[in-house]
């Protein structure tokens, strides 16, 4: 105040300023969702705390980032095989994670790096998994499409597997009377697949907790979403299951819808659906460039007007809720927490040999397990 | 049957007297285990109200109610998906194929979302699940409801597959395969459920179970070892009696399980016998008896083998509805009758 006064620099003003100068909380306009079979929605505003819009920065950044190295360690082949990046995403994540609890439960398809973050992993076990180490979330059994937590099923390889899968987490739920729900999500490719279809059905018939949500990132592969789906209305698609159709890229958009879509489930009304309309700035995969079925035009268009941690970022400046420079010691301290986790993920060391045959079953005795020629005999344990 | 070592005596305390046919076994088996432990429970097409489309289910629904026995749609994908969710989330479900030639709808869900995520998550995620319900041919059914999936299955790691005979091996493996924490594929026969055995009252007690993963010698012999799983069993003890009235002495082999294969009953037996013809209903190409015979080879037992070990097996075609024509697509007493006389050099 004082510095101020006397017209000190501007960084020194700033470095000087006391956290009690924030804004401590701030209600924003968010747009509107579109409705399917619901006479109303989620709010027309959302309110933010300066300690949430931190902690979302935070973790979109740290999903960004992570992913970015990723990127960088592939193309380096020190990550190996399928790598699905989720650049561009991580509002979804964020949002989804900020309108439920940790005891909820959660499944989605292979771009999952980053919910296994939101949903307790660490950016360390993560990139471990990634390149294969004793140190990752999985011991280095399962790669980038098979990380698991706490209420967290993956990481789900087969396109569409995963929603039949949460729709029997959601049954669980019900069947155990423990109020806990079931998000289960799926891209604009998936949403083509019967076995949605099937679940759906049986999601409305027996009532289950679960909320249905399309990633819609516009593209299954190559394929954009006019080419692949007859009606790319993906939040009606549930027919008679309720939908919205809601904005992606803006984190407390996702927040609040997911929100509410929690309290339909969470009285009894049985399954929802959400559609997520989002971008992803990578391709498919690391294999896949992005460019030969998109413009770079369009991809740069998304980033400059739609990016969902700019968003955040400009709310909370504008706002008065952060600095500049505090939001710059968040973007260091992330990168530091990247890099230490790359460092780890490339100098632990593989999985032991004697661990190749582990983990067949569970709570079982000790087995021989046939190897390459019948002179080979190895051991599982559970 | 009559060569069943196990006492002739009834008793049990629900069923004192009286045989018991395997589809009642089923039934009891899951009703026990559905009282024992409150997370088990049923579902598939027609199991709840239609009493089960073969009454193998018969009076659960009225016993337990919606909640616990469930009908579904006629929706294989969504409904195995659903059942292994249920798993992974810490209930036990038992999800019943109406025949496993249905499965094929859910293959994906067995295999890649149940079989292999405990090993994909490096043991975090079990996934105590039974998928069961009648396999192989049955009588008249045509070539899409006859087929048998023990090879199919019994070839992927993470699966425990199991092939009951009589109604002890039917009660003891389905209690078995409920309490396991691991994916079981249990392949029941639709011409074995009124087939009634003798029960002793060991058997009938709850906790009865029998372990997957042990073969059972049915009737000892020492000229010849025959191997078979489910219904064959039956022929071969047929084939055996016959013999034995030609001074042939066949030990008779019951896999019970299909994966993992109790390879020590069977090298063990052959060792003793020196001749093996191994019998199962499925088709020739890539089957269990392809792989009982290739291990034979590849162990101890090779040594001991006095000629070529040899397979009967289903006749290497879509099952034909006409029953002159099914009857001599399938395993009968003859053929297994000519096969050993063959392996003999009689």
């Amino acid at each position: 105040r004082v510095l101020e006064l006397t017209g000190c620099a501007a960084s020194m003003v700033a470095s000087s300023r006391s956290y009690a100068d924030f804004t401590p909380e701030a209600t924003f306009d968010i747009k509107k969702v579109d409705l399917h079979r619901l006479e109303e929605g989620p709010p027309l505003t959302a309110t933010l705390t300066r300690e949430e819009g931190l902690k979302y920065y935070r973790t979109m950044q740290t999903i960004r980032r992570m992913e970015l190295k990723a990127d960088q360690l592939y193309k380096q082949k020190i990550i190996r095989g399928f790598c699905h990046l989720y650049d561009g995403q991580e509002a979804c994540a964020v949002g989804i994670e900020g309108g439920i609890t940790l005891s909820d439960h959660l499944i989605t398809a292979y771009r999952a790096h980053g919910y296994t973050l939101t949903r307790g992993g660490t950016v360390r076990e993560i990139m471990a998994e990634l390149t294969g180490r004793r140190g990752g979330i999985a011991k280095g059994k399962g790669g980038s499409m098979h990380m698991y937590t706490k209420n967290f099923y993956g990481g789900n390889g087969i396109v569409g597997a995963q929603v039949p899968l949460g729709a029997g987490v959601a049954l669980a739920c019900k069947y155990l009377g423990n109020d806990q729900l079931c998000v289960s999500l799926y891209g604009d490719g998936a949403a083509n697949q019967g076995q949605i279809f099937e679940t759906y059905n049986m999601s409305s018939l027996w009532k289950l907790p679960i909320i249905f949500i399309c990633e819609n990132n516009q593209y299954g592969m190559g394929t954009s979403v006019e080419r692949s789906s007859a009606s790319t209305e993906y939040y009606k698609r549930g027919d008679y299951i309720p939908g919205l159709r809601v904005d992606g890229m803006d984190v407390l958009c996702v927040r609040e819808a997911t929100k509410f879509a929690a309290d339909h489930c969470r009285s009894g009304k049985g399954p929802i659906l959400m559609e997520l309309q989002t971008y992803r700035y990578h391709g498919h995969s690391m294999s896949d460039p992005g460019v030969s079925y998109r413009t770079r035009e369009e991809i740069q268009e998304v980033r400059s007007k739609s990016d969902p941690i700019s968003m955040l970022k400009d709310r909370m400046l504008s706002n008065n809720m952060a600095s500049i420079e505090e939001l710059k010691e968040i973007d260091i301290a992330v990168r530091k927490e990247i890099e230490d986790a790359a460092q780890f993920a490339t100098t632990d060391p593989e999985p032991p040999l004697d661990d190749l045959c582990s983990h067949i079953f569970a709570n079982d005795q000790p087995f021989e397990v046939r190897g390459a020629t019948p002179w080979t005999k190895l051991t599982s344990t559970s | 049957w009559k060569f069943l070592p196990s006492p002739q005596r009834n008793s049990g305390a629900l069923l004192a007297g009286r045989p018991v046919n395997v589809r009642d076994a089923l039934n009891q088996a899951m009703d026990e285990e559905l009282e024992r432990d409150e997370r088990v429970f049923l579902l598939g097409e027609e199991v709840a109200q239609y009493d089960g489309a073969y009454k193998v289910s018969r009076g659960l629904w009225k016993k337990y109610g919606d909640k616990r026995i469930i009908d579904t749609p006629i929706t294989e994908m969504g409904f195995a998906g659903i059942a292994v969710g249920a798993a992974f989330a810490g209930l036990r479900p038992i999800c019943e194929f109406m025949t496993w030639n249905f499965s094929m709808q859910a293959i994906d869900q067995v295999i890649n979302s149940a079989a292999k995520t405990y090993y994909m998550s490096a043991g975090a995620q079990p996934v105590p699940i039974v998928f069961r319900g009648p396999n192989g041919s049955s009588a008249g059914v045509a070539a899409q409801h006859s087929q048998c999936f023990a090879a199919w299955y019994g070839h992927c790691p993470g699966l425990k597959v199991v092939s009951p005979w009589n109604s002890e091996d039917a009660r003891g493996l389905l209690k078995a395969a409920i309490r396991d924490d691991n994916p079981v594929v249990f392949l029941e026969n639709e011409l074995m459920y009124g087939v009634p055995f003798d029960l002793s009252e060991d058997v009938l007690q709850k906790d009865f179970v029998v372990p997957i993963g042990k073969a059972k010698v049915e009737r000892r012999g020492t000229h010849i070892t025959l191997v078979s799983h489910s219904r064959c069993v039956g022929f071969c003890l047929d084939a055996a009696s016959v013999l034995a009235k030609e001074g042939v002495e066949c030990e008779v082999v019951n896999l019970r399980t299909i994966r993992p294969l109790d390879v020590d009953t069977i090298e063990a037996s052959v060792m003793k016998t020196g001749h093996l013809v191994t019998v199962e209903g499925g088709w020739p190409q890539y089957g269990v008896g392809a792989e009982i015979c290739a291990r034979v080879m590849e162990g101890p037992a090779f040594n001991y083998l006095d000629a070529p070990a040899v397979r009967v097996t289903g006749v290497d075609i879509p099952m034909p509805y006409a029953k002159i024509l099914e009857d001599h697509s399938v395993p009968q007493i003859k053929d297994i009758i000519f096969s050993v006389k063959k392996v003999l050099n009689m």
